[in-house]
């Protein structure tokens, strides 16, 4: 396979949270969200009513993709951190041990300086959990405990029906 | 790759529809889009030009139901289908977990599939997969133009291989839930299989 899955459990779930949270709070941002690289939205804090979380996870998810391939272009391996400043609200995007995209939200009642001091912070964390979490998405694969293996070709039919 | 999580209980997987500039990749986005009820779709978004040429992907998140408790989720995308995106196109093949060809059924298209259908397995090598490998079905669009090739005919070119594939036009939604009823099955088969 090309990319290992992505697979998250309750308990790494959890912990996701409450490093974005505190995130979202220190960082004085209005949302906070995680977004796998291929565009999957992995966990999300704040203020999320109203927002479209996942047309923005697919979103983010290109524009680090095109940042991706511009870095390529001029031989750097990638552009860790973006940011996007708009009228009233800004994004502040950095992509987390390779492997996962964080996303902060913020407006005027927080500074650039302030998000960039957390989000390091925060990355850090975010980084150990996604590899412990990889490992054991591996050895629980290789166990092959899987509520899937057990999936028939009727569940699937019934999904169409 | 799909993403499993057991924390919200959800599957999500991505699909990506391929195929030659002005074969209906967006058409067919647009009307699955219309035709589903609102509680099991996002909005789609489309990153076109002024002319409405497909400029980066159109996307749309659709929910399928639930299967063994878990909800699940399919992400469909399409390429810009120019020549000169390629960069692009190799972008959005990235986590792909099926792969939906759309050919132009128009006898004057036919070199546009071959290049497009060369171009998809180089650009899938490229991110690590086979496309003899991946969940993958063809749609001959466009069957109600006059100027169609043969079904037989564009068998012998575009699928040699026998892959699933259907017969659709998708300005007026015939064959489209049929195609992406079918690569929805061969992603969740090859989802069982990998487990």
């Amino acid at each position: 396979m090309a990319n290992p899955q992505l697979v998250m459990y309750e308990e790494e779930s959890k912990q996701v949270n409450a490093i974005i949270d505190k995130l979202n709070k220190e960082a004085n941002a209005k949302v906070v969200f995680v977004v796998d690289k291929n565009g999957q939205l992995i966990s999300s804090s704040g203020e999320t009513e109203g927002l479209d979380a996942t047309s923005l996870a697919s979103l983010t998810a290109g524009n680090i993709a095109a940042t991706g391939g511009l870095a390529k272009l001029l031989g750097e391996k990638e552009f860790s951190i973006q940011f996007h400043e708009g009228e009233r609200d800004n994004i502040h995007i950095t992509i987390v041990g390779g492997r996962v995209i964080l996303v902060v939200i913020f407006d005027q009642r927080s500074s650039l300086g302030l998000v960039r001091l957390r989000v390091k912070k925060a990355s850090d964390e975010l980084a150990k959990i996604f590899e412990a979490l990889a490992i054991k998405a591996e050895t629980e694969a290789a166990s092959g405990e899987s509520p899937f293996a057990e999936i028939t070709d009727d569940d699937i039919d019934n999904l169409f029906s | 790759m799909s993403f499993i999580n057991y924390s919200s209980r959800e599957i999500n997987c991505k699909i990506v529809f391929y195929g030659p500039g002005l074969c209906g990749k967006t058409t067919n986005l647009q009307h699955v889009y219309g035709k589903t009820n609102p509680d099991a779709k996002g909005k789609m978004i489309s990153l076109a030009t002024e002319t409405e040429r497909t400029l980066f992907f159109d996307f749309l998140p659709l929910s399928l139901g639930e299967i063994r408790g878990f909800k699940t989720r399919f992400h469909l995308y399409t390429v810009p289908g120019q020549v000169f995106y390629d960069a692009s196109r190799k972008l959005i093949l990235k986590g792909v977990d099926g792969v939906v060809f759309v050919a132009d059924s128009q006898v004057e298209r036919m070199e546009a599939n071959i290049e497009s259908l060369d171009n998809l397995s180089i650009n899938l090598k490229e991110q690590g997969f086979d496309l003899d490998k991946v969940p993958f079905v063809i749609q001959y669009n466009k069957r109600d133009l006059p100027n169609a090739a043969p079904v037989d005919e564009l068998k012998k070119l575009l699928n040699p291989n026998g892959v699933p594939d259907f017969e659709a036009c998708a300005a007026t939604g015939e064959g489209v839930f049929e195609t992406l009823k079918a690569i929805s099955k061969l992603v969740l088969i090859e989802l069982k299989k990998s487990h």
